[in-house]
């Protein structure tokens, strides 16, 4: 075990991948010398050679067109758009071509890819900085969207993502690259050194896609969140002193419903907290599952938490993005209902 | 055995690394006043050498030489460079002002002065240029306020853009400076609909086009030139050549041993090289492209082979990439001493004077500040509402976005 930030924890993902299995390849915008803009890559090409690690040109659909060509050949790209919201000039690439190739090529073609992005705001990063894209790709059938909540998690679920048959989103919560946030925005960051998930195993271990976890256990509401929201909703928990159960999806696309359904079933009530934009957001297909599934079970209207309808604003980020004060009103609000 | 060897995969890499002896033994320069001037009607075949040369005018010994000199007058010489040394002491401050806390981040332009304030010089009111983040010049340039610009950076109560839009992303549809994205390249062919436009109202105003030399990799680069060469758009084309993309060389976006102004010649749009460090090379140069433009001979583009002497933006290090010394050993030298050199050899300028009008300047720009600051910086003092979050996204505000900003209690 070391204590890992959620930069070495992917980094460490990818050195234990890159080692294991010769065709796994990584590139991106300054992914090679450098290490990338958020250093996640650093070392690997000093290790693994420039061929295995090296920088691309500013192209994002010349990244993710080749990555898919590189995949058809055999190779296992897992390479690195340097925020998400630049993935948009990859849009057509990886919507219509990495998403479908294995169905309309009948499995004679697959698509094993991994596109790693930093999401999500909380650090000044102004409109094109700071967007939670996971909508638009749990929207598209054929892609995997990961979004992990803390180094354990990012590590055991990128290696799975590079050993995944299909197309993969890693979204990695940018707020959360060197320690988890307590939602208090005028506290420092704690680092991750001082919490028990920073623990990382040094070698190879997988997390199940497809799975969640239940991060606090309650039996008065159910919180559904994931990546920087779940430490949001964790301090939401604590400071209204509502026995609250906190699940972390870690996954959107595949869905763990099962866990999703059992804790709704258990608690009757239900908060959805995302940082992204609240009209046709995740949180509307989670808020439709559960009244689906746990309608009988309901004793008040499940109430979703969210960014606002507006681009990212740079100087109103704290403004923009869900704190605990609004997910413990959202909380307050489902009890007294 | 086959005939053919293995394959191997090439990964261009910069001639040094940090530790390094910096070389630019692979940048070819020819002499000031070497490359002729053709008619603005030439046919882009017959000057296909332009795309591989590099336009200079001022020669070492400070003198303007050649048949692309003589175009600016002792006074218009002295605006520039007062305008390159606001843009410098500009920078200074705002750098000062990022590490202080004052605002979340700056980009500056050291270095590279010369080609954003020399171009603004060659258009008229009304033209429109679709910026990157490193053209502030077109604005100094135009003498756009800079309490202002200030004001955008630190997302003050003044802010033009209400805090919602990250520091450096000017506008000013009144000073022809279209608002900026954060995304690269997508303004590139949004500036030759701009002037597709103007060519079908039969106006008179043309539109010019700014990216870096990374971001020429990115398919909008590719589907401006398309656009700008089947419509003969009135547009110019720039590429800013600093040689780096964060830390990334220019040789990763280049690829081969062609240029960046060469990649117009397939699409049969004259392309030119100049020396983005000589105020009146590039002055020349954009206003040989305007006039095509404005004699409607269509789209112009044109490489400005500078340096990036700073860091990319106040999160990057430089020194972890790239040899602490290579800016000084940048062999086209630094545009405002260059312009001073020039405008003392013509006898129009002087050390003293020199050194009075940079602490002059100075000073306005620390007025400006002061004033900006009055009205707050990102994390003191005036602050745009939380009621402006919800403005501006459409025209007139919907229902649920009402009811979104009620609920956040504004
Ligand atoms: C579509 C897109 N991809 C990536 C980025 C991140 N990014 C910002 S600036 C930059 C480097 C740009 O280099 P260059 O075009 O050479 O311009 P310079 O900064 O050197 O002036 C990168 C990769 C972005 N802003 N937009």
């Amino acid at each position: 075990m070391a204590r890992m930030t959620m930069i070495e924890a992917v980094r460490s993902a990818m050195d234990v991948s890159m080692a294991r299995d010769e065709n796994v390849v990584v590139f991106g915008e300054d992914v090679g010398y450098f290490g990338g803009v958020f250093r996640c890559t650093q070392g690997l090409q000093a290790k693994y050679g420039k061929t295995r690690c090296f920088d691309a040109p500013i192209s994002e659909s010349g990244i993710v067109g080749t990555a898919i060509g590189m995949a058809a050949y055999g190779l296992k790209p897992c390479v690195e758009i340097q925020f998400a919201d630049y993935m948009y000039p990859a849009y057509d690439q990886i919507t219509q071509e990495a998403a479908r190739i294995r169905y309309r090529s009948n499995g004679d073609f697959t698509c094993p890819i991994v596109l790693r992005m930093p999401t999500g705001g909380g650090i000044f990063g102004g409109q094109t900085h700071s967007q939670s894209p996971e909508a638009l790709f749990t929207h598209v059938c054929g892609l995997k969207v990961i979004v992990p909540s803390n180094p354990y998690d990012a590590k055991g679920l990128l290696i799975s993502a590079i050993e995944d048959p299909d197309p993969v989103m890693f979204l990695e919560p940018k707020r959360l690259y060197n320690g988890p946030f307590d939602g208090h925005h005028e506290r420092a960051v704690t680092p991750w050194s001082k919490h028990e998930l920073g623990d990382v195993p040094e070698g190879h271990y997988t997390i199940p896609i497809g799975k969640a976890e239940i991060r606090r256990k309650g039996s008065a509401v159910t919180v559904v969140a994931y990546g920087t929201m779940v430490h949001v909703a964790l301090a939401a928990a604590e400071e209204t002193g509502i026995d609250a159960e906190v699940i972390d999806l870690r996954s959107l696309l595949p869905l763990d419903l099962d866990t999703i359904v059992q804790s709704v079933t258990k608690t009757g009530r239900c908060v959805v907290v995302h940082e992204a934009t609240l009209t046709s957001g995740f949180g509307a297909e989670l808020v439709s599952l559960v009244q689906e599934h746990c309608f009988y079970h309901l004793e008040a209207p499940v109430i979703r938490v969210t960014g606002w309808d507006t681009p990212y604003p740079h100087a109103q980020e704290w403004d923009y993005f869900p704190g605990p004060a609004r997910v413990g009103r959202a909380l307050t609000e489902v009890m007294e209902a | 055995m086959d005939e053919f060897s293995r394959l191997s995969l090439h990964v261009p890499e910069p001639a040094v690394r940090p530790g390094g002896q910096p070389d630019f033994s692979n940048v070819k320069i020819p002499k000031a006043g070497s490359v002729p001037r053709p008619e603005v009607d030439v046919a882009p075949e017959e000057i296909r050498d332009l795309a591989f040369s590099i336009i200079r005018v001022l020669n070492r010994d400070g003198e303007a030489v050649g048949p692309w000199a003589g175009l600016l007058s002792d006074e218009e010489l002295l605006t520039g460079l007062r305008h390159m040394m606001t843009l410098r002491a500009f920078d200074a401050r705002m750098l000062m002002a990022q590490r202080q806390g004052k605002t979340s981040f700056y980009m500056q332009h050291l270095g590279e002065e010369a080609v954003s304030c020399a171009f603004r010089r060659a258009l008229r009111k009304g033209d429109m240029n679709f910026p990157t983040y490193r053209q502030a010049g077109l604005l100094i340039a135009d003498d756009y306020p800079m309490v202002e610009m200030m004001n955008q950076i630190f997302s003050n109560e003044s802010d033009p853009c209400h805090g919602r839009q990250l520091p450096v992303m000017y506008t000013s549809k009144e000073h022809g400076f279209f608002t900026i994205s954060g995304n690269l390249a997508t303004q590139y062919v949004q500036a030759v609909g701009w002037a597709m436009a103007s060519a079908i109202k039969n106006d008179t105003r043309i539109a010019a086009g700014w990216i870096g030399d990374g971001s020429t990799a990115e398919s909008d680069f590719h589907s401006a030139l398309v656009f700008a060469s089947t419509y003969r758009a009135p547009v110019i084309l720039n590429i800013v050549n600093n040689q780096w993309a964060i830390s990334t060389f220019q040789g990763i976006a280049r690829g081969g041993s062609g240029t960046f102004a060469a990649r117009g010649l397939g699409f049969g749009i004259p392309a030119l090289r100049v020396d983005g460090n000589d105020y009146l090379a590039v002055y020349a140069v954009a206003r040989w492209a305007a006039e095509r433009a404005r004699r409607n001979l269509g789209p112009t583009l044109i490489e400005y082979v500078t340096y990036r002497v700073g860091a990319h933006s106040t999160s990057d290090d430089p020194s972890a990439y790239r040899p602490k010394t290579e800016s000084e050993a940048w062999p086209l030298g630094d545009p405002v001493l260059r312009l001073k050199k020039h405008l003392i050899v013509r006898g129009a300028w002087s050390e003293e004077r020199h050194a009075q009008a940079e602490a002059e300047i100075m000073d306005e720009v620390i007025q400006a500040q002061k004033q900006a600051e009055s009205h707050g910086t990102l994390h003191a003092g005036g602050k745009p509402s939380v009621r402006d979050i919800f403005e501006g996204v459409y025209a007139e505000m919907p229902p649920h976005i009402r009811r979104q900003r009620q609920k956040a209690g504004y």
